[in-house]
């Protein structure tokens, strides 16, 4: 579960702390804890940075980490994909062997796997996820039913 | 094998448990220090329930065949059991509820709705402490909402303790209940309950005890204490889950409105209006959890052939074992007594910045099942400025060797996370 990639993120995070935005949201994890703060910076549909601060567990923060470097200056469809394939990773109870074409689309976020096992931890892995979509949804004016919490 | 002085023969008393023999993650022996959020079941309870269904199913206080006499006497038994248990002066104070939570509700739905002198409305005050569980807070939040009564609340000290230094001003004449936790399920203080009770009772205030993490660890005695109610769960001290006590005093139950309406909780019933059984069925609406009563009762009989007075006396002797030697791990910090004085055997705890999930998780690994998170006590940690904690929490089969091997697991979890 504990991958060196997710250590890394964790031990070193990417774009943490909390810069200009178009909208923010905070959401938590109540079952543990793990908080995010984060807010995403639109240029048209490319996003222009996503920054956040949160405390929690090593896979909620080297989650959002990775999120950070893998979501900037993409544009919003790419990132949709992303998001939705990652989705599709963690909940899979681990019976998802990442293959060669997730892997291209999720890079560092496929290290993420093994924790799909632990019904427990999914929601840390996905917290900042949630929050990205929450706070895109806000951003772009998005639907109301696009702001579901994790 | 380190010896203690109070311990008891966990060797014999493990065989009584068929999953303390589990293995688990590739061969490690479990080690099962989870017991604060619930207990493993000795053979014995296993067997009661069992025994039950196989032979005796059937509902309870209605119908004259056998097997509804059989059932009826063996819910009922397990009634006698639990209010011996708890020296209550009779069988009519206990009612069976699912949990204490749901106790701790109908505590607070019977006071209301009830009439003066125990009405709570507008002009009178709850007093809870910061040390409660999720369980004794959020049905009090509820009343104190629904009657515009207000909730106020006793803070803690550094330590791990209640500030009682402001009980005058905290519980006043206002006060129509004071609630709170006999043994904390997160700091494990044991809170002196005469200091509180007699100012209570200086202002006539009813007194409410939430037992869920004492019952399983400790004589109790509803006379001694001297309480209105006490409030406790069958699934922390062997018993299955699904089965709750609430022990009230007989006159509060007479006078007091139900809560629940159903079948069983009355005496006659029209389309304009029904009047009630006695207490304790009168707060039993509804087919009671009767297979969960009788396993609370076979509970109780493992319990007291072992003496609640050696448990406490074991886990005593644990408790203190154990906050020496987590005295020794590196930037461990206790949250709660530092001492087993005033202690019971749940010892929570933050290891450096390494999150309590990690903490835990490292843990699992090694087959050491600890709880982590804010243990339904979020405000204990907001208290304290941390967002969750570790929590390890011991019962009659835990052993020194086990405390040991949860030393060694903190260590490996520092170097990973180091």
């Amino acid at each position: 579960m504990y991958q060196d990639v997710i250590l890394d993120h964790y031990k070193n995070p990417h774009g943490r702390g909390l810069r200009d935005g178009d909208a923010e949201v905070h959401h938590v994890n109540p079952t543990c804890g793990d908080e995010i703060t984060l807010r995403v910076k639109y240029d048209g549909t490319t996003i222009g940075d996503v920054s956040y601060e949160g405390q929690g567990c090593s896979i909620s923060q080297a989650s959002a980490s990775v999120l950070n470097e893998l979501l900037v200056g993409k544009d919003l469809a790419e990132a949709q994909k992303i998001q939705e394939t990652f989705l599709e990773l963690m909940q899979s109870k681990g019976k998802i062997e990442p293959d060669d074409a997730m892997e291209e689309i999720l890079e560092d976020a496929v290290a993420f796997a093994g924790v799909s096992k632990y019904p427990a931890r999914v929601k840390c892995a996905l917290l900042s996820w949630m929050a990205w979509k929450d706070a895109t949804a806000q951003a772009l004016g998005g639907a109301e039913a696009e702001r579901k919490t994790a | 094998m380190t010896q203690l002085p109070g311990l008891l023969d966990t060797e014999a008393i493990r065989k009584d448990f068929p999953v303390l023999d589990r293995v688990v993650h590739d061969g490690r022996k479990l080690v099962y220090l989870d017991n604060a959020a619930t207990s493993q079941k000795p053979r014995q309870v296993l067997d009661a329930l069992n025994e039950y269904y196989e032979r005796h199913n059937a509902n309870v206080h209605r119908g004259v065949h056998v097997l509804a006499e059989e059932a009826t006497a063996l819910y009922e038994g397990a009634r006698d059991k639990v209010a011996a248990f708890v020296n209550a002066p009779s069988r009519d104070e206990v009612i069976f509820t699912k949990n204490a939570s749901e106790s701790l509700n109908l505590v607070a739905n019977m006071l209301g709705w009830a009439d003066e002198p125990y009405r709570v409305d507008h002009e009178t005050e709850i007093v809870i402490t910061e040390m409660e569980h999720h369980s004794n807070i959020v049905p009090w939040q509820l009343l104190a909402q629904r009657t515009g009564a207000k909730l106020k609340w006793f803070g803690l000290t550094d330590d791990g303790r209640l500030d009682l230094s402001n009980i005058d001003e905290v519980i006043t004449e206002k006060t129509k209940i004071v609630s709170f936790v006999l043994v904390s399920n997160i700091l494990g203080t044991v809170n002196p309950v005469e200091t509180i009770i007699r100012r209570a009772q200086e202002v006539g205030a009813l007194v409410c005890i939430d037992a869920s993490q004492a019952a399983p660890h400790m004589p109790l005695d509803v006379q001694a204490l001297q309480a209105d109610f006490v409030a406790f769960t069958g699934h922390k001290m062997c018993g299955p889950t699904g089965i709750g006590v609430l022990w009230g005093r007989q006159e509060l139950l007479e006078d007091l409105p139900p809560f629940l309406g159903g079948g069983e909780m009355i005496e006659t019933v029209s389309m304009h209006s029904s009047t009630y059984a006695p207490a304790p069925h009168k707060f039993e609406a509804g087919t009671p959890p009767i297979a969960q009563a009788v396993g609370l009762g076979a509970a109780i009989d493992y319990l007291q052939s072992i003496g609640m007075d050696k448990i406490l006396a074991h886990e005593h002797a644990l408790t203190e074992y154990a906050v020496k030697r987590l005295a020794e791990v590196p930037d461990l910090r206790i949250i709660g007594p530092t001492t087993a004085e005033d202690r019971g055997a749940a010892i929570s705890f933050t290891l450096g910045d390494i999150h309590p999930h990690d903490v835990g998780q490292v843990l699992d690994e090694q087959g050491i099942a600890v709880r982590v998170g804010h243990h339904c006590a979020r405000p204990v940690c907001l208290r304290y400025g941390i967002p969750a904690t570790t929590r390890a929490s011991f019962y009659l089969y835990s052993t020194p060797a086990e405390i040991d091997t949860l030393v060694e697991g903190l260590e490996h979890v520092r170097n990973f996370f180091g």
